[in-house]
């Protein structure tokens, strides 16, 4: 019986895989990354084209003649040895004494982003509070070299350069688990999705009966799911070849991330096998829910809740990353549908092989539990009475013949 | 299984494809079918007849698995879970279909894979079927360039195309015209001929009465007969039709209270009813004796339309006159 129920699945699943592969919506599908990168690589440069420009901050200094130009020479001899951004100073106004300069006026008439007056030794720093808060300090210090008649030497400090530390592996297990995460929700939500449309195909083209009579219908919807995964299986090889050509070709580079704790291998072979289960167990999920649609509006509308669950999902097992040892933690590591996720980052951040195993059979388990009840509601549900448009006139004639049952 | 299956206690006879008691199928508490008893004979064409919405659909569906009965037992080809023998099953739902994209012989070849077949032999049989049907010409052609028939046909091969043992077809003439509605009897009966054993669903009692060894009427989801078409039609007495030169005579006497008479202008009169229980022969002596100068007699048995409005009821005749209507009507626009 086994055997029957796997040649049926596989049966249900060649179909779909070939329909799915070798139809032209799926070249559109495999190109649909491209668009975030288009659109992430003209977003970016726009963006940094306005950074630069605001970046490009101008401090005017209105001193007496002597002040203001030994400031800004104590400005450039400093900020080749100060790291960050060391905004340009230019002299607005050269003072007489006693003459009177009205900053705050002069803020609003030209593109300056503060103004230092005063002298040297009480100068006034006349800008926004954010503006004071971070050049405060950098005045305070360009006004005291300026003052210094004596020339500085800038001891040389010598590098003592450190593979990692404690603190800074730890951090960037972190960020591979959050990487980590992050590409398994992005894959899952790009693909997941693709079932809860899956099953109005076979109920629009009315063949579900023929299957319902023909095989079980849990293999019917295992069949789906592999089909499903083997299609993403695809999509991420051509995506992962794109992107290692790009490597090669030296558009793009490797994202440099820590070492997770058990290693880039078995990391790999864990995301792999945890995408495996995390699209399996959504994608039964909605797989059912998609089966309770009839046409392609409904499952548009079932769409919208069922991605803000996949988030709600993920935000939870990130959410447990920042939470280690809490009960949150274990909880996103139990719940089924975050587990992938969970357990995925757990395997950057500790080197134990064994949780990953029971994790595998656990979410294995649910996976089975839930195409089964899928299955079973989906069996329920579909299969009411015969043809829709036939019984309507049947209980229309029904109406018209009071008393008698249709 | 229903909680209340009535399950026989001893094995069912081996000659028996499909043996149902009881059947029960509710459908938000409103109940469909509402115990229903079938037993198919192997080899048997076997009819359900009734009018749209008496449960034929929802009775085929739990006797093939795809629904199961809240209540009730059932037995096909030997075991209580139909899914078993789905190998060994044809199904030709009444909402036909395939999946558009795919070419006919592929999707032919699939129907085939879905009930064990491999699918390089599924794709062999395929293409001699449709040579066999006259369709070879399609074979490669996708099902959305099919037209209605043709693709009607592809959706047949496919039932067949694993040489069931027991053939489930549910409404198979509607949509089709009267030569292809023909061939499909013609091909019943082949299946038949094969040893295999044919249940279909129908409104056409034309159809049950002239294929069919057995039928089950079907009417607000109860059975109120299953059995041999000639006990169904048994159970209505002959119909005598008599035509006498004079119209009055001391014979009348002899003729039942309940016959109707029409007189013609030549003065000879047609009497109808009911043949008496006790035979044709008094009333015969008498209308010698009376001298009724008896021109014609015949003597009809009733049809399965009779019986069907004498076991269904009269409102149940009427749907089934009705549905037929709208389907020649529908068939009518399908091949427009």
């Amino acid at each position: 019986m086994f055997a029957e129920r796997m040649r049926a699945v596989w049966v249900i699943a060649r179909r779909d895989f070939v329909a799915v592969v070798f139809s032209k919506a799926f070249i559109f599908f495999l190109l649909g990354p491209l668009f975030p990168i288009i659109i992430g690589f003209f977003a970016g440069a726009i963006g940094a084209s306005v950074q630069h420009d605001l970046d490009r901050a101008v401090i005017g200094v209105a001193m007496p003649a002597r002040d203001g130009d030994k400031l800004i020479m104590a400005r450039d001899a400093m900020a080749d040895h100060m790291t960050g951004g060391v905004p340009d100073m230019v002299v607005i106004d050269r003072l007489r004494p006693g003459e009177h300069f009205d900053a705050r006026a002069i803020l609003k008439k030209r593109q300056l982003a503060a103004v230092v007056t005063g002298t040297l030794d009480a100068p006034v720093l006349t800008a926004t509070q954010g503006r004071i808060d971070d050049w405060r300090g950098m005045v305070a210090l360009f006004a005291a070299r300026a003052r210094s008649s004596e020339a500085i030497a800038y001891p040389d400090v010598r590098a003592d350069v450190v593979i990692t530390s404690a603190a800074h592996e730890h951090n960037g297990q972190v960020v591979t688990a959050q990487a980590g995460q992050l590409l398994l929700f992005l894959l899952t939500m790009l693909l997941a999705g693709m079932v809860l449309s899956n099953l109005v195909e076979e109920k629009a083209n009315k063949i579900i009966e023929i299957l319902a009579a023909s095989i079980p219908m849990d293999a019917l919807f295992m069949g789906k799911l592999f089909a499903m995964l083997a299609v993403s299986m695809v999509g991420v090889a051509v995506w992962g070849t794109g992107y290692g050509m790009m490597v090669l070709a030296g558009a793009r580079s490797i994202p440099l991330l820590a070492t997770p704790a058990v290693g880039w291998p078995l990391f790999l072979a864990l995301g792999f096998l945890y995408f495996a289960m995390a699209y399996l167990l959504l994608g039964s999920m909605f797989l059912a829910i998609g089966g309770m649609a009839n046409t392609v509006r409904e499952v548009q509308t079932l769409s919208m809740p069922a991605t803000m669950m996949q988030l709600i999902v993920f935000f939870l097992a990130s959410f447990a990353l920042a939470r280690p040892g809490t009960w949150i933690e274990t909880l996103s590591e139990v719940f089924p549908v975050s587990s992938p996720y969970a357990m995925l980052a757990h395997a950057a951040e500790h080197p134990a092989i064994m949780p990953h195993v029971i994790a595998l059979a656990w979410q294995g388990l649910w996976v089975v539990i839930m195409v089964r009840g899928g299955a079973m509601l989906f069996r329920r549900t579909v299969m009411k009475s015969g043809p829709g448009r036939v019984r309507k006139r049947a209980a229309n004639r029904a109406g018209n013949r009071a008393g008698q049952p249709a | 299984m229903g909680k209340e299956a009535d399950v026989p206690q001893n094995d069912p006879p081996q000659d028996l494809a499909i043996e149902a008691r009881g059947l029960v199928k509710r459908f938000d508490g409103t109940i469909a079918v509402d115990g229903v008893d079938i037993s198919v004979p192997r080899g048997a064409i076997y009819g359900v007849l009734g009018p749209n919405g008496a449960g034929k659909t929802t009775t085929l569906r739990m006797l093939l698995g795809i629904i199961d009965p809240d209540a009730g037992y059932r037995r096909v080809l030997g075991t209580e879970n139909p899914t078993e023998v789905a190998r060994r099953i044809g199904y030709l739902p009444e909402e036909r279909g395939l999946y558009p994209s795919m070419k006919a012989y592929e999707a032919i070849a699939f129907l085939a894979a879905l009930r064990g077949v491999p699918l390089a032999e599924g794709r062999r049989r395929a293409r001699r079927m449709l040579d066999e049907y006259g369709l070879g010409h399609a074979a490669d052609r996708q099902i959305r360039q099919l037209s209605k028939g043709m693709a009607q046909q592809v959706q047949l091969i496919g039932t067949l195309i694993h040489e069931p043992d027991l053939v489930v077809l549910d409404e198979p003439f509607s949509g089709l015209d009267a030569i292809n509605q023909g061939r499909l009897e013609q091909l019943i009966r082949g299946l038949a001929a094969r040893g295999a054993t044919v249940l279909f669903s129908t409104h056409v009692i034309a159809h049950a009465e002239r294929m069919c060894d057995q039928v089950a009427i079907i009417a607000g989801g109860k059975v109120p007969f299953a059995g041999p078409v000639d006990v169904a039609r048994d159970r209505l007495r002959p119909q005598v039709r008599l035509e006498t030169r004079v119209r009055d005579g001391i014979w009348r006497a002899a003729l039942p209270t309940d016959a109707r008479c029409d007189v013609k202008a030549s003065g000879s009169a047609f009497w109808y009813f009911t043949l008496p229980e006790t035979g044709v022969e008094p009333l015969l002596r008498a209308l010698i004796e009376g001298d009724a100068g008896i021109l014609s007699l015949s003597i009809e048995r009733a049809g399965l339309h009779d019986a069907f409005v004498a076991i269904a009821g009269e409102a149940a005749a009427r749907a089934l006159e009705e549905h037929r209507e709208e389907a020649e009507i529908l068939a009518k626009k399908g091949r427009r």
